[in-house]
């Protein structure tokens, strides 16, 4: 969806949903979303639709993801650290009527 | 909890960083907490590594971002403590500040609290606008500024205001193609009369001249007078679809880019709470400052977009007067030091503002509750949509406190920031009523992510 | 002028499931509220169907209470029937967790004190030891030692309980019409509400703390005070909790509630941040858990108490037509409120087995 201007010296590796991903140090975990050709960052926890980030400035929470295992993070005020294992987020387990 | 800080400064904008400079420079021990990894608020995001790193990209980034630069730079050569990625999740009417930190919550307290929370864009809900592939021209500029990040495909922009027109030069300027600009409703002629006023502003006007001309002689589609924006597709945008003149038409897009200009971001204002008041002109809500954008609580000032949007220039000069005030009640400086710097800047600050009302006039904020489909989702959150809305209305709420509780618009993770507004204007279309007399909602803490644990281990 | 039967002050969850129960019986009725930012406990309170420790010590109370749990069921789902809505009502027992040997103890003695005031009637509430407890609740914390047990216990979106009820009051519920003035008349009472004036046999003070300026208007005084409470709702988690108790729950939305203070400050209902971390140093002790949970809300909501915390009902000094309920149990009694205390005003009045219900219960106890 998004690519980048330019080629960037320093660079380090996340993982998204396991799957590799080089990125520039410096970038926000939203931003290596839109990068990773699949913007979809979670399924709504009331109707089950696909989410992706909307206003990355940290107001809509929409870009909830899990990153290293702790859920509903803001993808969008959250930088990249090398390793960091990054997961969409399916539909919260509802809670039986 | 230690020694109270003279200044606590809660956002690093243009606003945050001009009253932390000008504090700082006169011997006040301030503290800047910025929920950002680095400073810049939205307007001047990335600043510095883009300085360090991508210095090519300040061609099409433009001159009023470079204009930051020196903003910026006086900040950091202050003596202000800097505290990227810190939140502030409480304000107290006490001047108790909860921050949280890399995991870790604790309580400080300031002698002067200065709220320098900015701007956000005003959310304004049409049908499809949850899907990915929709965002906000603000976002992608973020995007653009803070990763060096552009759309691949054709990219549809719908909306209104000089961010939009920013935006639309900036990747024209990085060789994005756009397939479209919607325009929706500018009104030039009701601008006209305040063009004299602006008129000491040639500056913004002849670079909004310079932008459009930009886009134009790029034959970038502009289509005037848009209305019934809607984005379609199924589990992401697969086209937009309009009415013009009558007809409706429908574009092939894997991205659409919303904006419809830029609201005070008052969440932190409201859940103290202090005093607001309705901005007709703006349609939104503002905390109620006086010239030194002191609130009705004692100690606590607003300055910057947060107090009404006056854009950076003017939040920079209102920041360094709210410093000022600062600095005098805490008796840095005398009686007459204070009324001689607090005259100059205040003069800067009025000159700043001046082509503000044009702006305003000619990208007026839509009206939309009363074209807003029944099925239209206001809140994202929780998806709840405008029929419920109205059919809480019906029930005989008169309030957004009382829709809140009966449908969860505005409960969800956002905490209403994303459908305050818009409730409000459906209760009042539906009701007939002024939205100062509908209100908004009772904000509660902790207004940024904060969880159970980080409470529970509250230093 | 509006001529009702029965007029009902006040709409939160007292006031509109008393005009939801006369409603019903066909009582010609009005239920009037204040607007949208009022004290308002019915939109503030942590949502639980409770039994287990209501009434020690006053009998009425707990027979009142349990009552109310048993009509629960049937008294949700003709509701839920006629509104065309779920309310997130479960009755599936709830817990009180213990986190020493001496909590269990106390708890234990409280039980053991409640069963023999109740007797026959039937109490069945009972101690369980961790091992039985973390079957039901697998997620509990290793500091629990065990819990207290009632199967009558449940809860309840009250947010919904209250816009079902306001659905159900149609056209008879009044917003922004808070009353702003009681004549007593012959044959009855004039009301002033809004820019309203209703008439009518008889009225019910059904407005929270707001029945301390209303029964003033009638000449009487009541013994009534807030206590706030403090509470903090989470994000939506997966399920994980399939119980409520004092403290926990997690609602049928996914979002968990926390709580709750109880603090003598007046009519403040803001929030402390000391207060809040006991609550969730708590809850995390509870159910570790939690400690990710991002918390979406925190605030102070006013309970309405009587001095010994029971409910008051009563009629008013002179006015025997003008009915006082205040209590802080809406949630718990909603129940009990529409099927059986509308019943009892539709047939006439207060029954008999009510008196013990009158505030003149505390000048007894001033004078003993």
């Amino acid at each position: 969806m998004f690519r980048r201007l330019h080629k960037d010296s320093e660079t380090l590796t996340i993982t998204i949903d396991d799957v590799a991903m080089t990125l520039p140090a410096g970038s926000t975990v939203a931003a290596a979303l839109l990068a990773s050709g699949n913007m979809v960052c979670r399924k709504t926890p009331v109707s089950g639709a696909d989410r992706a980030p909307y206003c990355l400035m940290g107001v809509c929470f929409d870009c909830l993801v899990e990153i290293n295992g702790e859920p509903n993070q803001q993808a969008c005020m959250v930088v990249v650290r090398p390793g960091m294992a990054v997961k969409r987020m399916p539909r919260p387990a509802p809670v039986a009527p | 909890m230690s020694e109270p800080i003279d200044l606590a400064i809660i956002g690093a904008g243009p606003a945050g960083m001009a009253a932390a400079a000008l504090a700082a420079g006169h011997g006040l021990d301030v503290v800047v907490y910025d929920e950002n990894q680095a400073p810049g608020g939205q307007i001047y995001r990335g600043f510095e590594a883009v300085a360090a790193d991508r210095a090519a990209d300040l061609d099409f980034l433009g001159d009023s971002y470079r204009a930051g630069l020196a903003i910026a730079h006086a900040f950091r050569a202050s003596r202000a403590r800097y505290q990227p990625s810190t939140s502030v999740w409480l304000i107290q009417k006490d001047r108790t500040i909860g921050i949280s930190h890399a995991g870790r919550a604790r309580m400080v307290e300031a002698r002067r609290i200065l709220i320098a929370t900015g701007a956000m864009e005003r959310p304004v809900p049409i049908p499809g606008w949850t899907l990915p592939g929709v965002m906000t021209v603000g976002a992608a500029q973020t995007a653009l500024k803070a990763a060096g990040l552009v759309p691949r495909g054709p990219v549809v922009l719908g909306g209104k205001g000089p961010l939009l027109y920013q935006l639309a030069a900036q990747y024209l300027g990085a060789g994005v193609t756009i397939a479209a600009i919607l325009e929706t409703g500018a009104r030039p002629l009701a601008a006209l009369p305040h063009l004299v006023q602006a008129w000491w502003r040639t500056d913004y006007l002849e670079k909004g001249l310079a932008l459009l001309r930009q886009i134009k002689n790029a034959g970038v589609t502009i289509i005037k007078n848009v209305s019934g924006l809607r984005a379609i597709g199924d589990g992401k945008l697969d086209a937009v679809e309009y009415r013009c003149g009558g007809t409706v038409q429908r574009i092939a897009a894997p991205l659409l880019l919303l904006h419809e200009g830029v609201i005070a971001n008052v969440q932190l204002t409201m859940a103290i709470p202090a005093a607001h008041r309705w901005d007709e002109a703006q349609r939104c809500w503002h905390p109620v400052v006086d010239e030194y954008g002191d609130t009705d609580l004692e100690g606590i000032a607003v300055a910057g977009d947060g107090a009404g949007i006056g854009g950076a220039e003017a939040a920079a000069s209102m920041g360094r007067l709210a410093a000022l005030a600062a600095v005098h009640a805490l008796g840095k400086i005398s009686d007459g030091e204070f009324r001689e710097i607090g005259y100059d800047l205040q003069r800067e600050r009025r000159r700043y503002l001046a082509g503000r009302p044009f702006l305003d006039a000619l990208y007026p904020p839509p009206a939309v509750a009363a074209a807003l489909a029944d099925d239209t989702l206001v809140c994202r959150c929780e998806e709840v949509s405008a029929g419920e809305i109205r059919r809480a209305v019906a029930l005989g709420c008169t309030g957004p406190n009382q829709t809140k509780s009966f449908t969860r618009a505005g409960m969800g993770p956002c905490q209403g920031r994303m459908c305050g507004l818009t409730v409000a204007e459906v209760i009042a279309d539906r009701l007939d009523r002024p939205m100062a007399e509908v209100g908004y909602y009772r904000i509660r803490p902790p207004i940024k992510p904060l969880t159970v644990g980080e409470l529970a281990g509250l230093e | 002028m509006i001529e009702r039967d029965i007029l009902v002050l006040g709409g939160g969850l007292v006031g509109a499931a008393i005009g939801y129960g006369l409603q019903k019986r066909g009582l010609r009725i009005a239920v009037l509220d204040e607007g949208d930012v009022a004290h308002r406990a019915s939109r503030g309170n942590f949502g639980l169907v409770w039994v287990q420790s209501k009434g020690d010590g006053f009998p009425p109370y707990a027979d009142w209470a349990r009552h109310a749990a048993d009509v629960w069921p049937d008294f949700c789902t003709e509701l839920e029937q006629r509104v065309g809505f779920k309310i997130g009502y479960q009755k599936r027992g709830g817990f009180s967790l213990c986190f020493s040997e001496k909590d269990f103890a106390a708890r234990a003695n409280l039980i053991k004190r409640m069963h023999n005031q109740q007797g026959p009637k039937g109490y069945d509430c009972e101690m369980m030891e961790r091992a039985r407890v973390e079957k039901m609740m697998p997620a509990i914390g290793p500091d629990v030692v065990g819990a207290s047990f009632c199967p009558h216990d449940g809860h309840v979106n009250p947010l919904l309980l209250l816009r079902a009820l306001h659905t159900a009051l149609g056209v008879d519920y009044f917003n922004e019409h808070r009353a702003s003035a009681i004549r007593a008349r012959r044959g009855g009472f004039e009301v002033d509400a809004g820019a309203a004036v209703f008439a009518a046999g008889r009225v019910v003070l059904a407005a929270g703390l707001g029945n301390l300026p209303l029964a003033r208007m009638l000449g009487a005084e009541l013994p009534i005070r807030p206590q706030r409470g403090q509470i903090l709702v989470t994000e939506r988690l997966p399920a994980f909790l399939d119980f409520p108790m004092s403290g926990v729950r997690q609602t049928v939305e996914g979002t968990v509630m926390l709580g709750s203070s109880r603090e003598e400050v007046g009519y403040d209902n803001s929030i402390k941040t000391d207060v809040l971390k006991t609550i969730t140093r708590n809850a995390v002790r509870a159910f570790p858990l939690l400690a990710r949970a991002r918390i979406l809300r925190a605030w102070g909501a006013l309970r309405v108490l009587a001095p010994d915390e029971h409910p008051i009902y009563q009629t008013l000094g002179d006015h025997a037509h003008a009915i006082v309920a205040t209590c802080h149990s809406g949630v718990s009694l909603a129940g009990a409120h529409s099927e059986t205390f509308a019943g009892y005003l539709a047939q006439g009045g207060l029954p008999a087995h009510f008196a013990p219900f009158h505030s003149r219960r505390f000048d007894v106890q001033a004078a003993a």
